[in-house]
């Protein structure tokens, strides 16, 4: 039967993610009980501080986030015609679309000791300016990424309030007081835990920003104080008790996610046009106008200070760098691959659901596995790469086979972290396909490979190609896994990146971040293209 | 190819709540308008005999022969359902061409019978438009090509017509009463509209609460003397 070997195809799908995740889980099992009294003995108060910094960080940076941006995008909503405003919404998808490392290097061109603001900052605090580090330069780049993540979500939230409910606000002659507190405050507070909560899981997890920006003693979180505990320190038995922790943590929080009902794959869809008439006037028009212009100031500073050190780094002697070749090669190669990966166990994941779906009587709850072919991609979120590639460090230090084996993790778990996107590209095409195409095919016959390849293929080809396009902007852009495992033999462009930062040449380092950037950028608007054109008719089947 | 008669030999469904039971009994060449309200079983009546659905117990005959476990591709049956007849990316050629073979290899006789069966519907010259280029009318049009192509001794047809104008619907139904003249195969086709009924079919199987309540000559059941429950569904 072909309907066996798509299930059997997510089962394999299945399996591999399972001993992805399940082998880093026994490596840390197994070192844990090798060594109790180590791994016990490692919660102590360092341990503990870590812990504490992680939450600190992480509430600071979401009460940073969230609380203007409900301000932004109440001024956005109330704005439709502001001048160019869809430029604006436009740039504000820019962050969550480059690398944190880009970001990172960004904040630092701007704010660093020898950012391009060092001297006025300099001269306001009376001396030298020491350079946006540690708490202050975590806050920052967190907030760059998720102010606007915040603003598009609760823009959203904002524009799916009816537009009879604005009209009937206007002929009842609400002031701005009145239609906040009657129509906007209860929209945004639907939204608020969804955002608040996806916000604050984002920094939980964030390894990038918090190694380049913090990493001190006072500023590390438990991802970054696994990967010193490993890479520096050399103790697994840290390693195992900070990996537990962080463990129990995201659980906590997905836990919470979920109950308050929260999306969890960060992607706010373009709000639609607008189309309720400008109803602010007076002292509020330009108050508006301000916290706009000072969020897209934020907003776009890094943004144009990544572009602007770029530009002043050597780029003809970077390019013309072996270094730099092999690495770029690396990135290209392990990224693409990836890719691949992740959209092949995308494709069969979805396609071994659906034929669950299809096999079972309706009025049928779904078994087991059709519930893990549905979901079980999502466990790869609470599970952060850090943790994996930690697991499967530990487990595999022994072999003295470390970091050959690192394109082997670097390709899976960056295929694995990207599959949640994925998914959500995929699996609605997959199905509609299949709800339109099922009957035929199975009456003309059409299975095994001449399906795929005559009927399937065609129809989700689009989609695979912008979760192709995702993932290995997603992989090209990861300093995570690769922090881990890389070396002077494995370098990718984010490594060696880094490395430059390590070394101060931060010249070389602005010239690597504004490549890096462009090139995920541009695979990121690649993906956000195919993803506007699925709309077109002639895509959605037969015109009725 | 003739056709073959279809047999329902104490069916047994059941679709979540509702228990359906199906006797019929259709001759060989005979054409049967399949009518009755939403939800009373029409379609799974259709989809039984093509094998989209398999039945709790009873038989399915086609030609005399058990079909109950056969696949659906297996069975000496074509179906053209209400929409989605067509795969939107493939050209009308090649969707008349799957009729032959499900991996699109085609011969060169099969090319000229897939080119008689478009210009036998009137499609000649649309072999490489796609069907989102198409009106409602010609993509059934491409539909019945592959039936022609496919060139089994049963056809069943699930309100095809249902979304087309008055007259291109008389258009369609002259142009299927022609093709089974020529070819003979028994027809099923469900259908709402009791002109369309009237003009095509000889009898009239009627199905209500998930069974055949009953299956006599159109004459009759039009008639006066039809049954009550057929006449209130028809509103007479």
């Amino acid at each position: 039967m072909p309907r066996d070997g798509r299930i059997l195809a997510g089962m394999a799908g299945l399996g591999l993610i399972g001993i992805l995740v399940g082998g880093a889980f026994a490596g840390l099992i197994h070192e844990a009980a090798r060594d109790w009294s180590g791994a016990g003995e490692a919660f102590d108060a360092y341990l503990f501080r870590v812990a504490r910094f992680t939450l600190w960080q992480a509430a600071l940076s979401t009460l940073l986030s969230v609380a203007p941006a409900i301000l932004v995008a109440r001024a956005l909503a109330r704005h439709p015609a502001f001048a160019g405003r869809g430029l604006i919404l436009k740039l504000f998808a820019l962050p969550l679309a480059l690398p944190a490392i880009v970001a990172a290097m960004g904040v630092l061109a701007l704010l660093g000791r020898a950012g391009l603001f060092a001297d006025v900052l300099g001269g306001w605090s009376g001396g030298r300016w020491p350079g946006v580090y540690g708490l202050p330069g975590i806050l920052t780049a967190h907030v760059f990424f998720n102010l606007p993540l915040a603003t598009r979500l609760f823009l959203q939230a904002l524009e799916a309030v009816p537009a009879d409910q604005w009209r009937l606000a206007a002929q009842l002659g609400m002031g701005a007081r009145a239609s906040f507190r009657l129509i906007e405050w209860p929209a945004l507070r639907a939204a608020l835990p969804g955002v608040a909560g996806l916000v604050f899981m984002l920094c939980v997890t964030s390894f990038t920003i918090v190694l380049t920006l913090g990493g001190g003693p006072g500023a590390t979180t438990l991802e970054v104080a696994i990967y010193q505990a490993l890479r520096f320190d050399f103790d697994p038995a840290r390693a195992v008790a900070l990996t537990a922790l962080q463990v129990a943590l995201t659980v906590a929080v997905v836990a919470l996610l979920l109950k308050l009902g929260a999306g969890m794959a960060a992607d706010a869809g373009l709000p639609v046009a607008p189309r309720r008439p400008a109803v602010a006037g007076g002292v509020e028009r330009w108050v508006n106008a301000a916290l706009i212009l000072a969020s897209l100031a934020f907003v776009a500073g890094p943004l144009a200070a990544v572009v602007v050190a770029g530009a002043r780094a050597d780029l003809a002697r970077l390019l013309a760098d072996p270094a730099v070749h092999r690495a770029t090669l690396t990135s290209l190669v392990l990224a693409a691959t990836s890719a691949f990966l992740c959209v092949a166990l995308s494709l069969a994941l979805a396609a071994a659901r659906r034929a669950m779906e299809m096999k079972r009587r309706r009025d049928a709850r779904p078994s087991f596995l059709e519930r893990m072919l549905d979901t079980g991609a999502g466990f790869v979120l609470v599970v952060p790469p850090i943790v994996i590639g930690a697991g499967w460090f530990v487990a595999l230090r022994g072999t003295g086979q470390l970091f050959a084996l690192a394109p082997v993790m670097v390709v899976a778990v960056n295929a694995v972290m990207a599959m949640p996107f994925a998914l959500r590209a995929i699996r609605p095409a997959w199905d509609a396909a299949s709800a339109r195409h099922e009957r035929l095919a199975a009456q003309l016959g059409i299975s095994g490979i001449d399906r795929l390849r005559l009927i399937d293929w065609p129809a989700v080809r689009r989609p695979a190609l912008t979760a192709l396009a995702f993932a290995m902007a997603l992989s090209l852009g990861d300093l995570g896994v690769i922090a881990l495992f890389g070396s002077d033999s494995v370098q990718t462009l984010p490594y060696l990146l880094y490395a430059r930062m390590g070394s101060y040449r931060t010249l070389d380092a602005a010239g690597l971040a504004l490549l890096l950037g462009v090139v995920c950028l541009g695979l990121m608007m690649l993906a956000e293209q195919g993803r506007a054109e699925r709309g077109r008719p002639e895509l959605r089947g037969e015109a009725r | 190819m003739s056709g073959a008669g279809v047999r329902l030999d104490r069916v047994e469904f059941s679709y979540g709540e509702a228990a359906m039971r199906f006797d019929l009994d259709v001759a060989a060449g005979e054409i049967v308008a399949v009518m009755g309200p939403s939800g009373s079983g029409k379609s799974t009546l259709l989809n039984l005999i093509a094998g989209f659905e398999r039945p709790s117990s009873g038989r399915v005959l086609i030609g005399g022969a058990d079909a109950t476990r056969l696949p659906p591709a297996l069975r000496p049956v074509s179906m053209v359902f209400q929409e989605n007849n067509l795969f939107a990316h493939l050209d009308v050629a090649r969707n008349v061409g799957l009729g032959r073979s499900p991996a699109l290899k085609l011969t060169a006789r099969d090319r000229a019978d897939v080119a008689a069966a478009l210009a036998r519907t009137g499609l000649s010259g649309k072999e490489g438009r796609l069907p989102g280029e198409l009106s409602g009318g010609e993509r059934q049009r491409v539909a019945l090509s592959r039936v022609l192509v496919r060139d089994r001794p049963v056809l069943l047809l699930d309100e095809p017509f249902a979304s087309l104008g008055p007259a291109l619907r008389r258009e369609m139904l002259d142009l299927l009463r022609g093709l089974q003249a020529e070819r003979g195969m028994t027809i099923l086709m469900v259908t709402h509209q009791p002109d369309e009924a009237r003009a095509l079919a000889r009898r009239i199987a009627f199905v209500e609460d998930g069974t055949v309540a009953a299956f006599a000559p159109a004459d009759e059941m039009f008639s006066q003397a039809g049954p009550s429950a057929f006449r209130a569904y028809i509103g007479a």
